[in-house]
């Protein structure tokens, strides 16, 4: 038995462009539909290539969960801007946002495939990040 | 004597410094990363430059941890959260009248949370590359040059990046074809202490004064 989308660990896509946020948040939902809550941010302020804190944010506050959220990052500034922007969340959101070190797609389906089974933040996260090589 | 003049003097400098020199630092991002640092910097500097005023009357840490915050919210790209958590952990340990020691020190502890912030450490191309040897400099004040010393290995340093190989950031992707290219990280850094010290050397204009 499945538990309710709000209980579900939520799951947050930060990649520098758009499109690649949106059509990765689409193969997510092509799995899991709407048992978990899922958010997708990507660009920069002016709309071209990059991550913005703001956007990261708001994405967070978008797909917010009692269980937590799990952000997948794609190149390196999406990953220190997503660690920035949680890092000022207050500090009961804080301690349950966590930046998974894996491949933004595989990981975002694997993450949200685990949360949608109803599995705590930290297996969530441990999922997504077997995919990476140690 | 550090006042709201002054304070604004100093922000004006390091804006304009890097407002006026956003497509060189585009132009050596382009050669060893993904090109957007000049243009990211730029609208982050502009967003400070645009609150100058309201900076400037606040006491010397508070001003350090709110120009941060813009560029944490504005630059976008790695280069926001590096730099805002350079100004916003010099906050943390700078008086309002700071000695050069005193600043020195708030450097080093700022210089900590950079590395953390980017997993970085000295030697791997980046800004670090520069903020060591000028905190070094600072922890060892014995003269009344310490302007032009502080400018010279400033640069020194920044230019010392050009033969170093990248570790970290994107340039890191490049290997060796890192190597001979000025990290624009660097060049950054370079370009903030060098309008630093211009602005404190100069008296403030009047129409400056916030």
């Amino acid at each position: 038995m499945k538990k309710g989308s709000a209980e579900n660990v939520g799951i947050v896509i930060v990649s520098h462009s758009a499109k690649v946020a949106e059509g990765a948040a689409d193969m997510v939902r092509q799995m899991v539909g709407q048992s978990v809550r899922l958010a997708w941010t990507g660009g920069n302020a002016d709309g071209g290539l990059g991550t913005d804190v703001a956007g990261i944010l708001a994405a967070i506050d978008a797909a917010w969960s009692p269980a937590g959220v799990a952000i997948l990052v794609d190149l390196g500034g999406a990953e220190t801007n997503s660690e920035m922007a949680v890092e000022l969340l207050d500090e009961t959101r804080r301690r349950k946002a966590v930046v998974c070190n894996a491949p933004i797609v595989e990981g975002a389906v694997i993450a949200a495939t685990e949360a949608a089974g109803g599995s705590p933040l930290e297996i969530v996260k441990q999922t997504a990040e077997e995919l990476s090589p140690q | 004597m550090m006042d709201a003049g002054r304070q604004k003097h100093l922000i004006l400098a390091v804006t304009d410094a890097i407002i006026a020199h956003a497509e060189e630092l585009t132009a050596l991002d382009q050669a060893i990363g993904d090109g957007d640092h000049g243009v990211n910097m730029k609208r982050g500097f502009e967003a400070v430059r645009a609150d100058a005023d309201n900076l400037a009357m606040k006491p010397l840490p508070d001003m350090l941890k709110a120009l941060g915050m813009h560029l944490v919210m504005k630059v976008g790209g790695a280069s926001g959260p590096l730099f805002g958590t350079l100004f916003m952990s010099l906050a943390r340990d700078m008086p309002a009248d700071p000695s050069l020691a005193e600043a020195g020190a708030a450097l080093g502890h700022a210089i900590e949370a950079v590395k953390a912030r980017g997993k970085s450490s000295v030697g791997q191309k980046t800004m670090l590359d520069v903020l060591a040897p000028l905190q070094a400099e600072l922890a060892n004040v014995d003269s009344d040059n310490v302007g032009p010393r502080f400018k010279r290995a400033a640069a020194e340093a920044a230019q010392a990046t050009a033969p170093m190989k990248a570790i970290r950031g994107r340039a890191s992707y490049l290997g060796d074809r890192s190597i001979g290219h000025m990290d624009p990280g660097a060049r950054s850094v370079w370009l903030i202490a060098d309008a630093i010290c211009d602005a404190l050397a100069t008296p403030v204009p009047n129409e400056e004064r916030p």
